[in-house]
């Protein structure tokens, strides 16, 4: 009786080890064609703000799982969970620690136009010409901080976006216990 | 006004409450109880007392282990009911111990487990019940007929501390089965149900309660009262008792007709045991029941087919507390398939089109 | 007129019903609030885009003034409610819970209040076309007044889309406390009919269901009388429940068909407007008036003698209270509209806008949701829902941070009438958690709105760079390969010249 229980089972467990191994072997999937869709996903402006030097980069990390979905500071939870959407993990988004979402702004008063952050803004938000004071068109900016970087008079500020009517919305309720 | 302080509205609310809430289960539940625990004398008293006060330790004990507040969820009243609720399914003359373990499975083991209120799957006093009848058959299977409170037989103050706090064989005097007990061993024996009912108690001692029984499974008449005052109240809605009790009372009255030799009547499955209560108090339970009235018909059907199938077919006498614990298991599932229709939108999910759009306009 | 009697209403699911408390201010006939010393007109004071300021600093205006102009479709212009001095243009406290500030005009009054010389009053507006009807009550500014302040014309001209048979007039006034319709009703019949027979031409339609709750006989009664007259209007009561002046629900209970979800009324024939519109409606047409006042319902347990006052557009809110004898006790909250959707008001300083119906002050005596509890799932939400929605699943979802399902439960389907968390016996702030939901998926939205441009800048940029590379290296190429044809010319000049030698 045990012994033929015993017996039954190994088979069994054997037969699916065996299965697995086959499919494993025939079933599997070359390359990863999740990179090309995640880069896809991801804002594309080479900010660099991930740590990688790129978008192409980060996104070849995340679809090898090295770089988590929540990495791209400027997508927000929005990205996250489409990123987590497509990697099929599930992440707690409530603890996904929103940046708030930041502008640059230009002093004008100290901004000498030397044309160095217009050159570096991946975004063309920057305006402004050689010898002209620059502007930075809000809606287009990123947030991605090289124009501040590279700054020679600091002029660059990096300010939060104000809310507004339009984006003002209820807070979540605080949780209960 | 900072993000923090401000307050969604409605700025206005109906007077209810949790704590309003179990308050009027329980006072609806008190016609039965005083008359139970009249019928039953001290012994009955002093189980009733101990399960509460078990109760109510649990939950204190565990909301203090797991850090949360105590008070505000004491005075809620859930676990006093839970405790009730639980002594009305045990026999009365029950030793202590029998509801301090009891309490401790409805409480720590169904309940706060799970996270606390609202967050348990199955309903606590059934968990115990079920959890204390597999584990101790005998003293869970013990009944005695009635000996109301000052009548001669009743057992006096001290004999009754006995009774439930030591060890006393008065219960040996008064022992006797409750109907549904006696019909199955009868109809286990080979006898005819006809032969077999003789010698049960009446159905007017069935509705009023003068048989043998738990405390819940006694006065079926003031249950019912207390039921309809609940739905009044609007604290349940009318829809699992009805389709529990209808599913109940058209199976029985089925199998009756076909074979009145072997399957007892409709009017005996309803006032006899606790099928009363557990339409109008258990299946109704708020946290462990579906929420949709689809749901809660579908619940309440299913409940009735179970007891009907497990009162007849099983091994034990009286099955709505198994019942209930299986239809508890449904009702995640109930409520993810059974879904009120959304305004402007099918069954489906999909936004309704009219065909006829224009053939009524201009 | 028909009687009402005929009309068969339906039933809607859900709803509840709060105790009313509209004896407190029901009684108090409208009053004219005394012109205060400073107007703060906002320039958004509806759905759709910000009026565009056509004054400045300094200028003398006249009442009914065009001082801001509507920007594109879905917009209001905003009109001056008397005559004065702008003071400005800038930013000022808005009516809204957030506090935040908006572009808003600010006039001080000269206290001869006069009006403007060429308003185009109409003397027989039986011979104007929809067009003008519609045309005439955009250039009015006129919004819906029952606090969704969607610009009117908009909706007159929606006979253009949809085939429409019905205009339903929205006199149920659901909500708790608020009591400004019943008194407009009461007091200006008159003119909430004659503004209900124009927009019925506009839209073009022949039926008018007028619906009252019967909570308000003597209004009911009252627009019956002024409309006997007219055989398309049919005054008809309506059951008292809450969210009975919810659009979709008050055209189910008259017309008995479901509102598509995401749709329009007008998707099955029916346009609503509210009984003030209607009354700003005749003002605009038959006196060719501007939307530059309103009645508001001033009440509450803390406001000493609660009123119906009609106030002109940018009054301060702390105007009104002085004017109805100040607190009795400090208020526990200030609410703009009534006590089931209204919205908390950081301040009294914020100024009156055309949708604000009333202005209440909120004792600690009213029975109000206290410390949160967890959900026992006692379905009373369920119940209470007049959209068919699982409230208490919807929040847990929102919870535990999954939106996207939270939608797909329903979230978009509710309409925020508080039903909900109205009889919730845990307590638990349900509409919040929805508003919250919905403002973050909106706010997502926007977001993956904006990074999809950052991408297209991002490539244009590329390419632009890209293109300038190339533009670069094609000229070297070019530099290159004329030097070496220089180069060539001149070594063959100077082997020619070698030669020649």
């Amino acid at each position: 009786m045990m012994v033929s229980a015993i017996l039954v089972l190994s088979a069994l467990g054997l037969s699916m080890g065996a299965m697995l191994g086959i499919a494993a072997k025939y079933l599997a999937v070359e390359g990863n064609p999740l990179q090309e869709e995640i880069e896809g996903l991801l804002p594309g402006s080479q900010c660099g703000q991930c740590g990688y030097p790129g978008c192409t980069p980060a996104a070849e990390a995340v679809a090898n799982g090295e770089a988590p979905v929540t990495m791209c500071p400027p997508g927000g939870k929005a990205l996250a969970e489409s990123l987590a959407e497509k990697m099929g993990v599930s992440i707690d988004l409530s603890s996904v620690e929103e940046k708030a979402p930041m502008v640059a702004f230009v002093h004008e008063n100290l901004c000498v136009g030397c044309t160095k952050c217009f050159k570096r803004c991946p975004t063309d938000a920057i305006l402004g010409g050689p010898k002209q004071i620059h502007a930075v068109f809000a809606d287009a900016c990123t947030g991605c901080e090289k124009c501040y970087d590279v700054c020679p008079t600091e002029c660059i500020e990096m300010r939060p976006i104000s809310k507004t009517l339009q984006t003002w919305y209820w807070p979540e309720p605080a949780k209960v216990a | 006004m900072s993000d923090e302080t401000t307050i969604s509205g409605p700025y206005t609310h109906a007077k209810s409450s949790i704590s309003r809430t179990m308050g009027l289960v329980m006072l609806s539940l008190l016609p039965a109880t005083l008359f139970g625990l009249y019928q039953f004398g001290w012994p009955a008293i002093f189980l009733f007392v101990t399960t509460i006060v078990a109760c109510v330790a649990a939950e204190a004990f565990s909301l203090q282990l797991a850090g949360k507040p105590i008070k505000p969820f004491l005075m809620d009243g859930s676990a006093i009911l839970t405790g009730w609720l639980l002594a009305m399914t045990l026999p009365p003359w029950a030793p202590w111990w029998i509801a301090l373990v009891g309490a401790l499975l409805a409480i720590i083991v169904a309940k706060q487990v799970f996270g606390g209120i609202g967050q348990n799957l199955f309903n606590p006093a059934m968990v115990a019940r079920v959890a204390l009848l597999i584990s101790f058959p005998l003293e869970m299977t013990l009944f005695n007929q009635p000996v109301p409170l000052f009548s001669a037989q009743a057992p006096g103050f001290l004999e009754s501390l006995a009774i439930t706090f030591g060890s006393s064989d008065a219960i040996d005097a008064v022992s006797g089965a409750t109907t549904l007990g006696h019909l199955k061993t009868e109809l286990g024996r080979g006898v005819a149900l006809p032969e077999a009912s003789t010698t049960t108690a009446s159905i007017w001692q069935q509705l009023w309660g003068q048989s043998s029984g738990s405390l819940g499974e006694t006065s079926a008449l003031l249950l019912l009262f207390g039921g309809l005052f609940l739905i009044y109240k609007k604290i349940i809605t009318w829809h699992i008792p009805v389709s529990m009790l209808v599913t109940l009372a058209l199976l029985a009255s089925l199998f009756h007709l076909m074979s009145p030799e072997n399957y007892v009547g409709p009017i005996t499955h309803l006032f006899s045991g606790a099928a009363i209560l557990c339409a109008f108090f258990i299946a109704t339970d708020l946290v462990t029941s579906p929420v949709s009235i689809r749901g809660q018909i579908l619940f309440g059907a299913g409940c009735g087919l179970l007891v009907f199938a497990i009162r007849t077919w099983a091994g034990y006498p009286e099955g709505v507390a198994f019942a209930v614990m299986l239809m508890n298991a449904c009702t995640p599932l109930i409520d993810h398939y059974l879904k009120p229709r959304i305004y402007g939108r099918d069954r489906k999910g999909e936004p309704l089109v009219y065909a006829d759009e224009g053939a009524d306009i201009k | 007129m028909t009687t009402a009697n005929i009309l068969k209403l339906f039933k809607i699911r859900g709803g509840v019903h709060p105790d009313d408390r509209k004896k407190l201010s029901a009684e108090q006939a409208i009053e004219k609030l005394p012109m205060p010393s400073l107007l703060h007109i906002p320039l958004q004071q509806h759905i759709g885009a910000p009026a565009e300021p056509l004054v400045r600093r300094g200028d003398e205006v006249k009442k009914g003034q065009l001082l801001a102009r509507n920007q594109g479709a879905i917009s209001a212009p905003v009109h001056a409610p008397t005559s004065g001095r702008i003071m400005g243009v800038g930013g000022y406290p808005a009516h809204h819970p957030s506090g935040l500030s908006v572009r808003t005009i600010t006039l001080k009054p000269d206290g001869k209040d006069d009006w403007l010389d060429n308003l185009e009053p109409c003397d027989n507006p039986d011979q104007l076309t929809p067009e003008e009807i519609a045309d005439r009550v955009a250039r009015a500014g006129i919004v819906g007044m029952g606090g969704a302040t969607f610009p009117s014309a908009v909706k007159l001209n929606l006979r253009k889309r949809y085939t429409l048979h019905t205009l339903v007039i929205n006199g149920a006034e659901c909500e708790p406390y608020l009591t400004c319709d019943d008194r407009l009703m009461r007091e200006q019949a008159m003119q909430v009919v004659e503004g209900v027979k124009l927009m019925a031409r506009a839209l073009d339609v022949d039926h008018v269901l007028f619906g009252i709750e019967n909570n308000k006989p003597d209004a009911q009664a009252a627009i019956r009388e002024a409309a006997k007259e007219s055989d398309m209007i049919t005054v008809v009561g309506l059951p008292t429940r809450y969210p009975m002046g919810s659009e979709k629900h008050l055209v189910q209970t008259l017309v008995g068909k479901e509102t598509p979800a995401r749709g329009l009324t007008a998707d099955i024939g029916v346009v609503v407007h509210n009984v003030a519109t209607a009354r700003a409606v005749y003002d605009a047409i038959h006196l060719g008036r501007p939307l530059i006042s309103r009645v508001m319902t001033v009440t509450g347990e803390s406001i000493q003698t609660p009123k119906n006052v009609e106030v002109l557009i940018g009054t301060p809110l702390n105007n009104l209270v002085d004017y109805c004898g100040g607190f009795n006790a400090e208020p526990e909250c200030l609410i703009s509209g009534g006590p089931m959707m209204g919205q908390p008001l950081p301040s009294l300083r914020v100024p009156a806008i055309k949708g604000s119906n009333g202005l209440l002050a909120l004792s600690g005596k009213e029975n109000k949701a206290t410390t949160e509890m967890p959900c026992i799932r006692c379905a009373s939400c369920v119940n209470a829902c007049p959209c068919g929605l699982v409230p208490l699943e919807m929040a847990n979802h929102i919870r535990a941070g999954s939106l996207d399902s939270s939608v797909k439960l329903g979230l978009l389907d509710c309409i925020a009438c508080g039903s909900c968390a109205y009889v919730c016996p845990s307590h638990i702030p349900l509409v919040q958690y929805f508003n919250y939901a919905k403002g973050e998926l909106a706010s997502r939205q926007r977001a993956q709105h904006k990074q999809k441009e950052t991408k297209r800048l991002a490539e244009a940029r590329t390419e632009r760079m890209e293109k300038i590379k190339q533009a670069k290296r094609e000229a070297m190429a070019k530099r290159k390969k004329e030097m070496a044809e220089k180069k060539k010319r001149e070594a063959e000049k100077a082997a020619v010249a070698g030669a020649g030698s």
